[in-house]
């Protein structure tokens, strides 16, 4: 997948629409992308099986890198893309659970997507399925209590099956200091693993590991917006489209660097 | 009706492998043996409420019909964003029965009451309600409805009618007919309705089911369009229904409902009904006014 591609597809759709939160997409593409390359199922979830992988993005906001990659597994049209934020439009600026485009779970409200997987990964627990469960969330999501419930159950129903990434990149800062996450998903019973987000291979290996005991939780440190200077780490872009202009100087930064 | 659910999911429990059951730390002596049976099947959530109603959701995914139960105010004010999304919008199947409503926890306080529990469900589109009279009729609406495809809740109290009515998921029971208006009782205040409406000449008509509502039968038993409501939880919950029936006419409404105030007396549930006025002598007199 050429994520650099992906990026000004990204930054395209949002100007056209004018709608969308393209830092925190950026921030967990490369999450994303290793996860439907080399981690999950795609053939089951092509084919909606009752056995397939799921993934749940849970930090919903980040929507359009999940829309670009499923679009790069085929199960999401250019129109479908076209068609972003639109009246009649498929998609949203937050996903709407819709398994014929391989989206899982409707989010938008922070701490939803954990509990969620926990209950999903619970039941397939119960009737043997060799099928696994991803969650996606934010740190800024880790201030919602709901994480941590669910953080308790999935530990002490030792699913093993069960993997939280989180897209730790700091947007939360600014509120509440968390500090070492690792540590907390760690005394929560999690087996935890520290990767760089935006590292394709790093990510492989974090991503792929399978634990005999314990939950697993990645923590991915990650830069928001990550690829364009300008809207790094920069909470005036969150949610914020670039105009014709502003569009035209990052495809050139896009090109140059990242 | 406690004890009713306890015989009745179990007997699902070991029927039904569809079928799971999330308690919130309440009610787990009385499924010691399904459990026992079935551990998988029957789980003691702990205190995290938010969390195993998104847990269910996750378990509807997978298709299982998971059942929670919780003391009201916990499932529905504590959990209503995740009854919205991961339920309502997402369309999966959960089913909720809950206990206490609305105060029979009186001497608990307020944080036990919920008198709004059904007003709020009502703003989640597709979130079907059921309040039944007494055991043996949640028996009959649950296994109705338990697995038909949505999400529901049930709402048990200790007030109960004494006798048991043809109830269906759904449906109004037409049980007297009159001319000169229309009783309406909702779930367990329907003795209290029936008692004190005897020599009035009125139509009686029991509701069960709040969502769906049966408007067409409420309009059809309806011979003089002056509607009083018994309304177990906040007063008024329920007149948008009856203006629904009657779109476009002039309708009378009064009703007997909770005040809508915060009950910050203790002592026991008895003392709030008749402090509140749930007595057939001043019941009497306020239907006799209305209707004259």
């Amino acid at each position: 997948m050429n994520l650099k591609l992906i990026r000004k597809e990204i930054l395209g759709i949002s100007s056209a629409a004018r709608e969308g939160h393209i830092p925190s997409a950026f921030s967990i593409l490369e999450i994303v992308s290793v996860l439907y390359s080399n981690i999950l199922d795609v053939e089951g979830i092509r084919n909606g099986s009752p056995e397939r992988d799921r993934f749940i993005l849970s930090k919903g906001h980040g929507c359009l890198a999940l829309y670009y990659i499923l679009r790069e597994i085929g199960l999401i049209s250019g129109s479908d893309l076209a068609s972003f934020c639109r009246f009649d439009g498929s998609l949203g600026g937050h996903p709407k659970r819709s398994i014929v485009h391989g989206i899982e779970a409707s989010t938008g409200s922070l701490g939803h997507g954990l509990p969620i997987a926990v209950g999903l990964a619970t039941s397939l627990k119960q009737r043997s399925s060799r099928a696994r469960v991803y969650a996606l969330i934010g740190d800024g999501e880790c201030n919602e209590g709901s994480v941590w419930e669910a953080a308790l159950l999935a530990s002490h129903y030792e699913l093993t099956n069960l993997m939280c990434i989180v897209d730790y990149n700091h947007s939360g800062d600014r509120a509440l200091l968390l500090g070492d996450l690792g540590k907390k998903f760690e005394s929560f019973g999690f087996t935890v693993l520290d990767v760089d987000g935006h590292e394709i291979n790093e990510l492989e290996i974090a991503l792929s590991h399978v634990d005999q005991t314990n939950p697993v939780a990645v923590i991915a440190h990650t830069t928001k917006g990550y690829g364009l200077k300008t809207m790094e780490n920069n909470p005036a872009w969150h949610h914020a489209s670039p105009d014709d202009e502003q569009l035209r100087a990052f495809m050139i930064e896009l090109s140059d660097h990242a | 009706m406690r004890r009713a659910f306890t015989s009745t999911m179990s007997r699902l429990l070991a029927d039904d492998e569809r079928c799971i059951l999330l308690l919130g730390d309440i009610g787990v002596f009385g499924f010691r043996v399904i459990a026992e049976k079935k551990p998988a099947s029957v789980l003691n959530m702990g205190i995290l409420e938010q969390a195993m109603i998104g847990f269910a959701a996750g378990l509807a995914m997978d298709g299982r019909i998971p059942v929670v139960h919780s003391i009201a105010p916990f499932i529905v004010e504590r959990c209503l964003e995740q009854l919205k999304i991961d339920f309502g919008y997402q369309q999966l199947s959960g089913k909720f029965v809950s206990v206490g409503a609305s105060f029979d926890y009186a001497s608990l306080g307020c944080t036990h009451h919920c008198p709004a529990d059904i007003g709020t469900l009502l703003g989640i589109p597709g979130m079907e309600i059921v309040v039944p009279g007494n055991g043996e009729e949640f028996n009959i609406l649950f296994t109705n409805s338990y697995d038909n495809g949505n999400s529901t809740y049930y709402r048990l109290s200790e007030t109960t009618n004494v006798s048991t009515q043809d109830v269906s998921f759904g449906k109004a029971c037409l049980l007297r007919e009159g001319t000169q208006g229309t009783v309406v009782a909702i779930g367990p205040t329907l003795d209290l309705a029936l008692n004190a409406s005897e020599h009035l000449d009125v139509s009686v008509i029991y509701v069960t089911t709040l969502r769906p509502f049966d408007h067409q039968a409420l309009r059809e038993v309806t011979k003089n369009l002056r509607v009083f409501v018994f309304e177990p939880f906040y007063e008024g919950t329920v007149y948008p229904d009856v203006l629904t029936a009657f779109s476009g006419l002039k309708v009378g409404i009064s009703g007997k409902g909770v005040p809508r105030r915060f009950l910050e007396n203790y002592g026991t549930r008895d003392e709030h009904l008749l402090d509140l006025g749930f007595d057939i002598g001043i019941v009497r007199s306020e239907l006799e006014a209305f209707f004259s």
